[in-house]
């Protein structure tokens, strides 16, 4: 049984990224914790193109989570296969992708390590890697901290600023790496709708910036539309591709774009689908996994 | 797109705290002049005066039944700042600070030679589940036996007075420092632990800078945990088998029936027990600047 919906051809969003196409082919994940096998994906192929910020909304607890884990190497699949760039990430053969700086998660609810300043912890990539000099290092760490608008904090703690903020070093943290894909599980889940709005903002002109994919994971429809070229609803639990919309509203895009016209469109052609799942996910009492 | 950005400048200057460092030392002062300016400081010379006028008057002045053998309050007061102490022990006497001494040196090599086993072996069994097969079962099987009943095997497995004091002292510090380390690698968020990995760390990497550093707060609080058991385990030990010390104080002058010499042992391991925790703590908030300062923010 293969994914109901139609597969687009893979073709660059962003003509200049060349690099960080995802293709997941029929992934499926079966946790059997106790006996009782659970399927948290179901059969699921999504074609990401390089530079394409691919949004994945679902209710919680349908198993997105899962999906993101398999790619960044955090856990194995049960079948099917996850390429990058033509390159196997996992699949037949080796189950779980080895975890590395070119596919890196920014986690839902933050991990930049509390005992690390902000400054080390975006050094910290590179400094593990080991490539460059500490002062080449701490060098372009400083660059890109003023570039996303956090100079000043370089020697406070993460503890020590505001989550708003705390987000940003993370991304950051991640790019110092040159990553090829960002994979983004739920990050600004626990702010507040007027930091939210600041913060895509800021995803946006980052994204602008460097040339990466984006997978991101939400529930949060206006966020989705908002930043994605395309929203893959997926069904709850079991997860697969349930409808794709989209977004066809040019970038780059500021807040503007959520008071036109076309936006209210895409809003109200995916809401019926997102509800439908949202009430079906309810009924079965799923909780967040 | 001006406008929001504008947003987005003025919410980061809101945000950005001021860079301006917190020592620990300038915190400790804060914290000082607070709690000066707070009723906590009164109350507590409150709760001091009431226990000691009931002492003073339930043995002096009441003379309570079963408090008539008690040494009184002035007795020992008089005692313990005396300059010619009728039993022989008093602050202005060296042997007063010898016996300190001696329970410090044995605290010291006791605690030390616990952190330096147990530290290392809690982030292991916390870290390495194989390990932990191997280990843990035996280690929680001796960690119940009190250490009390460890002394007679101490004063047989051990030369001479002192080793067996210092062993017994470190044992219980021993089990609360690994079992603490332990506990707090696993209270290390995996998030952490899986974005060190993303960000390219290796197993060792992780270790060192996820593991270790993560694990720190609850190390800590074993720490706080272990000396206070070691002053127990230490005035057991001492009572038992060894010379000198302030275990042996009580314990002899009890023997000796000198009564107030208790009493000045025993206020003095308050104090001197009070002091090492207090370094503990401080230790602690000097190896952890990250999290005095997100406390720090907490209080303001």
């Amino acid at each position: 049984m293969t994914a109901v919906v139609e597969q687009r051809m893979a073709e660059p969003v962003n003509e200049s990224v060349t690099k960080g196409s995802l293709r997941i082919d029929d992934v499926v994940k079966i946790y059997d914790p106790d006996g009782a096998a659970v399927m948290a994906v179901d059969h699921c192929s999504i074609d990401i193109p390089a530079g394409e910020i691919c949004m994945i909304v679902g209710p919680s607890g349908c198993g997105k989570t899962t999906l993101l884990n398999a790619i960044a190497g955090f856990h194995d699949i049960t079948s099917g296969s996850i390429h990058m760039d033509g390159e196997l990430l996992c699949g037949p053969g080796q189950m779980q992708a080895e975890p590395g700086s070119d596919r890196i998660v920014v986690f839902q609810n933050g991990a930049l390590f509390p005992w690390k300043t902000n400054l080390d912890n975006i050094a910290f990539g590179p400094m593990m890697a080991g490539k460059l000099s500490k002062s080449e290092i701490y060098e372009k760490a400083r660059t890109m901290m003023a570039d996303a608008g956090l100079s000043g904090t370089e020697n406070n703690y993460p503890g020590e600023i505001s989550s708003g903020l705390r987000r940003r070093v993370e991304i950051v943290r991640a790019l110092m790496n040159d990553p090829k894909v960002l994979l983004f599980d739920e990050p600004y889940r626990a702010l507040d709708s007027l930091t939210k709005s600041v913060m895509h903002e800021a995803l946006l002109e980052i994204y602008y910036r460097n040339k990466v994919t984006i997978f991101f994971i939400t529930h949060d429809l206006e966020e989705a539309i908002f930043l994605g070229h395309r929203l893959i609803i997926m069904s709850s639990r079991p997860c697969k591709p349930k409808k794709i919309v989209e977004v066809d509203i040019p970038h780059p895009r500021d807040y503007s774009v959520l008071t036109s016209a076309r936006f209210r469109e895409i809003m109200s052609e995916a809401k019926g689908v997102v509800h439908e799942e949202a009430q079906k996910a309810f009924d079965a009492g799923e909780k967040e996994g | 797109m001006a406008n929001s950005s504008e947003v987005a400048d003025s919410a980061v200057s809101m945000a950005a705290p001021q860079s301006t460092e917190i020592s620990s030392m300038s915190l400790t002062m804060y914290r000082v002049s607070n709690w000066l300016k707070s009723p906590r400081p009164y109350l507590m010379v409150i709760g001091f005066a009431a226990v000691l006028s009931f002492w003073y008057f339930a043995v002096e002045v009441w003379k309570l039944p079963r408090f008539q053998d008690m040494p009184g309050l002035t007795e020992v007061f008089s005692e313990w700042f005396s300059k010619d102490p009728y039993y022989g022990l008093s602050v202005y006497t060296p042997e007063y600070y010898k016996h300190i001494g001696i329970s410090l040196r044995r605290i010291g090599f006791a605690f030390l030679l616990a952190t330096g086993l147990g530290v290392p072996l809690g982030l292991f069994l916390g870290w390495s589940k194989t390990f932990r097969e191997y280990v843990f079962p035996l280690f929680e099987l001796f960690r119940p036996i009190p250490v009390l009943a460890w002394v007679p095997l101490a004063i047989i497995m051990f030369v001479g007075s002192e080793t067996p004091v210092v062993f017994l002292t470190f044992l219980a510090s021993f089990f609360a420092t690994t079992l603490n380390t332990m506990l707090g690698v696993e209270s290390i968020d995996e998030s952490y632990s899986r974005a060190a990995r993303c960000l390219g760390a290796n197993r060792w990497q992780t270790f060192k800078h996820v593991v270790v550093p993560g694990a720190m707060p609850y190390i800590f609080t074993g720490l706080q945990i272990s000396i206070g058991v070691a002053w127990f385990s230490l005035v057991a030990g001492e009572m038992v088998s060894g010379q000198f010390g302030l275990g042996y104080v009580i314990n002899t002058s009890y023997m000796m029936i000198e009564y107030p010499k208790i009493i000045i042992g025993m206020i003095t391991l308050g104090i001197v027990g009070y002091s090492t925790s207090a370094m503990v703590r401080l230790l602690g908030d000097y190896l952890m600047q990250w999290r005095v300062r997100e406390l720090a923010l907490g209080d303001s």
